[in-house]
C-alpha cells in the first residue's frame, strides 16, 4: 500500500490540469486538497502498528540487477514525516485557495506542488538508498519550479537558480556518498547498511562518506556555509515557503541525518561535523535574522537557525537530545507554518513585508496578530505552559547540558556548548519579539500602506489558527503525542525502546535557569534594539556567505570564459600546435616508458646510390618548398617532391604506384596553377622568431617522433607478411596477373568502391562550391 | 634503405607540418600534399623494400615484394588527391568571398 501513497501525488499531479480545464468555477486547490487531506487521514491510522512496535515494509521490483528496488518502509520517523508531509500538506493547500488569485497560474502551481509532496513522501519513505536519491532531486527540482513559480521575476528566478545549484551539488555529494556506503556495505538498503555498521566504522572511506553525506544533508536543510539559498528562495509564493521552506523540505536534511545516524552517531566525527555545524547555524542564524527588514526574511533566517538548533542535538546524539529534536521538529512545523502563513496575510492584506513600514497593526486584525503572537512566543520559548516551544527548548537546554556522556571529544566541548545554546536563544527570543511587535504594537503609519489594511478573510486565517491550536494543545498536553509518535521516531533514530513522558514544570533547575536567562537577556536586548540593530551595518560585508556565493558565481564563469579564451582563439596554426604537441608528447612519452624504441639492421634492403639521390633530391626540395615565396616555384618544388615519390616507386618495384602518382601529381600541379591564377600572390612568412622557432620545435619533433617509430616499427616485426596467400591465390582464385590490381577490385575490391565515392564526392562538392553563389557573390 | 626512407619520410613530414603552421591557406593546402607524401613512402617502407621482383606474376620470378602496400598506397593516392583538389577549390572560393587568404583575418565575425 505504500507505494499507492507515494504514487497518488504523482497520479493526482498528471490528472488535475486535465480535470481543472474543464470546470473553472471553482478554484483549482479544491481539486487538489482531497489528495493530502485522504492521505493524511489513511497515514494516520497506521499509527496503531507503529504504537505496537511494529513497522510496515513493501516492496516492488524496479532494477533488480543494479539491487535498486522500490523498498518502502514506514516506521516512526518516517511516519512523523509523514505525516507532516500531508498534514501540513493539508493546510497549505487550503490556505493557498484563499491566498492565491485566480488569475495566476494554479494549474502549474498544484502541479509542482503534488509533484513534491509525491518526491517528499517518497523521500522518508524509501529504504533503498537510490530510491531515496532520486526522490531527493525530485524535491530539488520541484522547488526549483516552485521557488521561480513568479518567474518574470528577476529575483524569483535567481532565488531559483541558487536554490538548485547548492541543493543539487549537495545531492551530487549525497549520491557519491551512498556509493561508498553501498561499495563498503555490499547492500543498497538503509537498514542493511545500519545492520553493517561495523564494516562501516572501520572501513578507511568512513570519513569521506560521512562528509558526502552530511553534505547533502546540510545543503538540503540549509546549515552554515550552505544556508545561502533559503532567504533567496523567499521569493516563492508563501504557501510554498509555508510548506517547503519551514515545515518539509528544509527537514529533509535533518531526516537524513537522522536515519543515518544509527550508522555515523556515536563516533567523534558525527559529533564534531554535525554538533559543530548545527551551533555555528543556530547562532549565526539567529543573529542575522534580527538584521532583516523582510518578515519572510526574518522567518527564513529564524527557520535557518532552528534547524540548526535540530541538527545540533542529532549531533548529541543521546536518547533524550535525539527526542528533542524529534520533538521540535514536529514543534518547529507548527509554529513556523502559522508564522509564514500569518506574514503571507499581513502581505497580503497591506501589500507589504516590510517591517520599517508596518505596526500598529493589532487593532485592525486582532485574530492575526494573535496567531502571530502565540506562534512567535513559542518560537522564543516563553516559559508559559500552553507553548510547546518552550517544552522543547528546555529539552534542548537539558540535552546540551549532558552531551559529556556521547563521546570522548564531546565531554572536552561539554563545558561551551551550554552557552552557545542559550547566546543562540538569547537572539531567537530577540527576532521574535522583534518580528511580532514590530509588526502588530506601535504606531505604524497605515495610511502610508499600499493598500487599506483589514481582517483576512476566514479561510485564510483557518490553515494558521490550526497550527496555532496544536501548539496551544502540545503545550498544555505534550503526551498527547509522546507515546505514539515521539516515542517510535525516538526509537528508529537511537535503536533502543523509548520511553518518553514530557512535562511541562521539571522543578527548579539549570535549564530552568537557563531558560530565564535568555527571557531576561532577550528582553533588555529586545528594549534596547533601537540603540544597537545599526550595529549590523559594521559586518563587513565579504563576510557573508552570499557575497561568496556570487563571487565564487562570477570566479567560475568568468574563470573558464578566460580559460576558453586562452586556448579558443581562433586561429588554426594554435590549434595544429596543440593538437601535435600532445601527439608528439604522448607517443615520446610512451615510446620512451615502455622502452619501445628498437633498432636493428639485420634485415634491410641494401643501399643504392640511385635511390639516394633521389631521396637526397626530395629532402632538399621539401626543405625548399616552405622557403619559397614565388607561387609557380613553391607548386615545382613541390612538384618535385611528388615526381621524385613516383621515381622511388619505379625503383622499389611498384609499377601501379609509379604510374597513379606520375599521373596524380601532373593534375594536382596543373590544378595548383589553374587555381593559382585566382589566387594572391604568396608573400614572405613575416613571423616573429619566436613564431618561427615554435614552429619549427614542433615540425621537427614531429618528424623525429615519426621518424623514431618508423624506425623501431620496422626493427620489430612480430608476424609475418599475408601478402604470400595473395602471390599464391592471385591467379588461381583472382584470375589475374597483376596481384596488386587483384587486391583492389576482388580481394579488398570494397574499398575502391569507396575511394570511388570519395572521388564522387569530392567532385560534386567541387562543382557545388564554383557553381553556389550566395547573394552579394 | 628502409632506415634512410624512414629518415625521408619522416623529414617530409616536418617539412609539412612546417607549412601548415604557417598563416597563408595555400602553404597550409602544399603542406598537405608534403603529409601525404610522407605518409605513402612511410607505408611502403613498412612492407620492406626491394625483395624480389615486381608484384605482376611471371614464371622466372622466385620472390615478389609486396603487393599489400602497394594497393593500399593507390587508393592512399587517390583518395588524397580528391581531398587536395577539394581543398584546392575551397581555398579559392574562400579567398573569392573573404579577399583575403591570410589565416589570422579569416577568424569570423566579432560577434560569433
Amino acid at each position: 500500500m505504500l507505494h499507492y501513497y507515494i504514487l497518488a501525488p504523482f497520479l493526482a499531479a498528471a490528472i488535475f490540469p486535465f480535470i481543472y480545464s474543464d470546470s473553472r468555477r471553482l478554484h483549482a486547490g479544491w481539486f487538489v486538497l482531497p489528495v493530502p487531506v485522504v492521505l493524511f487521514i489513511i497515514l494516520l491510522q497506521k499509527l496503531s502498528v507503529l504504537i505496537s512496535g511494529d513497522t510496515i515494509m513493501q516492496t516492488v521490483r524496479w532494477i533488480p540487477s543494479l539491487d535498486v528496488n522500490l523498498d518502502f518502509y514506514l516506521d516512526g520517523l518516517s511516519m512523523l514525516f509523514v505525516l507532516l508531509i500531508t498534514g501540513i500538506g493539508s493546510l497549505v493547500v487550503f490556505y493557498s485557495i484563499y491566498y492565491l488569485d485566480r488569475t495566476e497560474q494554479l494549474k502549474q502551481f498544484y502541479v509542482y506542488l503534488l509533484l513534491f509532496m509525491g518526491s517528499m513522501l517518497g523521500v522518508v519513505l524509501s529504504d533503498n538508498v537510490f530510491v531515496l536519491y532520486t526522490f531527493w532531486e525530485f524535491t530539488s527540482i520541484s522547488s526549483f519550479l516552485l521557488i521561480g513559480f513568479w518567474y518574470k521575476r528577476k529575483r524569483s528566478a535567481y532565488g531559483a537558480q541558487k536554490s538548485m545549484l547548492i541543493t543539487v551539488m549537495g545531492g551530487l555529494s549525497l549520491l557519491a556518498g551512498l556509493i561508498i556506503l553501498t561499495n563498503i556495505t555490499d547492500t543498497t538498503s538503509i537498514r542493511g547498511m545500519i545492520a553493517a555498521q561495523e564494516d562501516i566504522l572501520n572501513s578507511g572511506l568512513f570519513i569521506p562518506a560521512l562528509l558526502l553525506v552530511m553534505t547533502g544533508a546540510f545543503t538540503k536543510s540549509a546549515q552554515f556555509p550552505f544556508h545561502t539559498w533559503l532567504p533567496d528562495a523567499m521569493e516563492a509564493p508563501t504557501p510554498v515557503s509555508a510548506y517547503l521552506h519551514s515545515a518539509t523540505m528544509v527537514k529533509a536534511g535533518l531526516y537524513l541525518t537522522a536515519r543515518f545516524s544509527l550508522i555515523f552517531s556515536g563516533t567523534d566525527a558525527f559529533f564534531l561535523l554535525v554538533t559543530g555545524i548545527g551551533l555555528i547555524t543556530l547562532c549565526a542564524g539567529s543573529f542575522l535574522a534580527v538584521k532583516q527588514t523582510d518578515l519572510k526574511g526574518v522567518l527564513a533566517y529564524s527557520t535557518i537557525s532552528q534547524l540548526g538548533m535540530i541538527m545540533a542535538m542529532l549531533g548529541f546524539g543521546t536518547g533524550g537530545a535525539v527526542l528533542a529534536a524529534i520533538f521540535h521538529i514536529f514543534n518547529h512545523a507548527t509554529f513556523k507554518g502559522s508564522l509564514f502563513m500569518v506574514a503571507g496575510i499581513v502581505d497580503h492584506e497591506t501589500g507589504t513585508r516590510d517591517i520599517r513600514r508596518l505596526g500598529g497593526l493589532m487593532s485592525l486584525m486582532p485574530v492575526s496578530a494573535t496567531l502571530a503572537f502565540i506562534a512567535a512566543f513559542s518560537m522564543a520559548g516563553v516559559p508559559l505552559p500552553i507553548l510547546n516551544g518552550f517544552l522543547s527548548k528546555e529539552m534542548f537546554f537539558t540535552a546540551s547540558l549532558k552531551i559529556s556522556q556521547t563521546t570522548s571529544l564531546a565531554s572536552a566541548f561539554a563545558d561551551f556548548v551550554p552557552f552557545l545554546a542559550v547566546f543562540g536563544s538569547i537572539f531567537t527570543f530577540v527576532y521574535s519579539m522583534y518580528l511580532v511587535f514590530g509588526t502588530f504594537s506601535g504606531k505604524g503609519n497605515v495610511k502610508d500602506l499600499p493598500k487599506k489594511p483589514h481582517e483576512a478573510p476566514k479561510g485564510m486565517l483557518a490553515a494558521p489558527a490550526i497550527l496555532v491550536i496544536l501548539v496551544i494543545i502540545i503545550g498544555l498536553m505534550p503526551n498527547l503525542i509522546s507515546g505514539s509518535l515521539l516515542a517510535p521516531a525516538t526509537e528508529a533514530v537511537t535503536g533502543e525502546k523509548a520511553l518518553v513522558h514530557l512535562k511541562f514544570w521539571h522543578g527548579v533547575n539549570i535549564p530552568l535557569y537557563m531558560s530565564l536567562a535568555v527571557v531576561i537577556a532577550g528582553t533588555l536586548l529586545f528594549i534596547t534594539l533601537k540603540k544597537w540593530q545599526p550595529l549590523y551595518g559594521r559586518i563587513p560585508s565579504y563576510a557573508s556567505a552570499d557575497r561568496f556565493y556570487n563571487g565564487l558565481l562570477s570566479v567560475l564563469t568568468n574563470g573558464s570564459k578566460q580559460l576558453t579564451n586562452g586556448y579558443m582563439t581562433g586561429s588554426l596554426r594554435l590549434y595544429t600546435m596543440i593538437i601535435l604537441a600532445f601527439l608528439t608528447g604522448a607517443a615520446g612519452w610512451f615510446l620512451w616508458r615502455t622502452g619501445g624504441f628498437a633498432f636493428s639492421t639485420s634485415d634491410l634492403a641494401p643501399v643504392t646510390i640511385p635511390e639516394l639521390i633521389i631521396g637526397a633530391v626530395m629532402l632538399i626540395a621539401a626543405i625548399a618548398s616552405v622557403f619559397m615565396t614565388h607561387r609557380i616555384a613553391a607548386i615545382l618544388v613541390v612538384g618535385v617532391v611528388g615526381y621524385g615519390l613516383s621515381l622511388l616507386f619505379v625503383f622499389f618495384r611498384a609499377p601501379d604506384l609509379a604510374l597513379t602518382q606520375l599521373v596524380v601529381e601532373t593534375i594536382t600541379v596543373g590544378l595548383f596553377l589553374l587555381c593559382f591564377k585566382h589566387l594572391p600572390k604568396l608573400w614572405p612568412l613575416n613571423k616573429t622568431a619566436g613564431e618561427k622557432f615554435f614552429d619549427l620545435i614542433v615540425s621537427l619533433s614531429t618528424g623525429t617522433i615519426l621518424t623514431l617509430i618508423a624506425i623501431s616499427a620496422h626493427s620489430s616485426k612480430w608476424f609475418d607478411t599475408i601478402s604470400h596467400y595473395f602471390v599464391e591465390t592471385s591467379y588461381t582464385l583472382g584470375g589475374g596477373k597483376n596481384i596488386v590490381n587483384v587486391i583492389l577490385v576482388d580481394m579488398r575490391g570494397l574499398d575502391t568502391l569507396f575511394e570511388i565515392t570519395v572521388l564522387g564526392l569530392a567532385a560534386i562538392g567541387i562543382y557545388i562550391m564554383i557553381k553556389l553563389r550566395t547573394k552579394g557573390d | 634503405m628502409e632506415i634512410v626512407m624512414c629518415i625521408l619520410a619522416g623529414s617530409l613530414f616536418a617539412a609539412g607540418i612546417y607549412m601548415l603552421l604557417q598563416k597563408q591557406l595555400l602553404r597550409v593546402i602544399l603542406g598537405t600534399a608534403l603529409l601525404s607524401h610522407g605518409a605513402h613512402l612511410f607505408i611502403l617502407t613498412m612492407g620492406k623494400l626491394n625483395r624480389g621482383a615486381p608484384p605482376v606474376l611471371e614464371k622466372a620470378a622466385e620472390s615478389y615484394t609486396d603487393p599489400l602496400p602497394q594497393a593500399l598506397i593507390l587508393t592512399s593516392i587517390v583518395i588524397s588527391f580528391g581531398v587536395t583538389s577539394f581543398l584546392l577549390v575551397l581555398a579559392y572560393r574562400a579567398y573569392q568571398t573573404n579577399h583575403t587568404d591570410r589565416m589570422d583575418e579569416l577568424k569570423g565575425l566579432e560577434d560569433e
